[in-house]
């Protein structure tokens, strides 16, 4: 399921609701993304996503961690709008039947998160606003996943 | 008319969002907001930028219709 809300949401209470009625599954990985401040220098965040386009893009991400890392489910849900620090971001959550398929289906995920995916992430302090571009390591994580060329 | 939509710091720079435009392909609509704008022009030339028709990235022209939706993405950074 894939979910993009403007409201704050508790991690905890997905992670419970992700757990129930699974009787196959041995593994659930997650990872919770909160805004940071930045020592003050951030203020609030403003992510802003393309209404279908956005979903679209993630469902197509999320179709192919389920083939290549065998997953049971998965669980994606993403702030935009406003947002202060101390509040999450970013929640994903994978059930397998063993650890190594969740940690690395939810790694694969959060990489393809932080850089590929339709969201433009604005932070505002008391130095003005800034747009954020993917850094030269989010680049290299997700490059990670790449299917070495022969 | 082609519905146009401008995301991130392109719309912050355009001081716009959302526009219908007449246009019959995307080359024309991009020099059409290229000239009338030299700050956006820059911004949509820049390493990055995708271009988005009907939801679908498109990479060269391509013709428009009067239904389509033409949207113009910088880079992007989610988490």
């Amino acid at each position: 399921m894939i979910i993009l809300t403007g409201q704050a949401f508790d991690p905890g209470a997905l992670l419970s609701e992700f757990c129930q009625d699974r009787t196959e599954t041995g593994a659930i990985a997650t990872f919770t993304g909160l805004a940071r401040a930045e020592q003050g220098d951030t203020t609030t965040l403003e992510l802003e996503a393309y209404p279908g386009f956005t979903e679209a893009a993630i469902g197509k991400i999320a179709d192919e961690a389920l083939r290549r890392f065998d997953l049971h489910d998965f669980h994606v849900v993403h702030r935009v709008g406003k947002i202060v620090p101390g509040e999450a971001i970013v929640f994903v959550a994978t059930a397998a039947s063993h650890r190594r398929a969740a940690f690395e289906a939810c790694d694969f995920l959060m990489d393809y998160l932080k850089s590929r995916a339709p969201f433009w992430k604005k932070e505002t302090g008391p130095a003005g606003a800034r747009w954020i571009e993917p850094r030269a390591q989010d680049h290299a994580d997700i490059a990670r996943w790449e299917t070495p060329k022969p | 008319m082609a519905r146009v939509l401008l995301f991130g710091r392109l719309s912050d720079i355009a001081g716009w969002r959302e526009r219908d435009i007449d246009s019959a392909s995307l080359g024309a609509l991009r020099d059409l907001l290229a000239g009338e704008d030299e700050g956006l022009a820059q911004a949509l030339a820049a390493p990055g930028v995708q271009i988005a028709l009907d939801q679908a990235i498109v990479r060269g022209d391509a013709t428009l219709s009067a239904r389509s939706e033409v949207a113009f993405l910088p880079p992007m950074s989610g988490g």
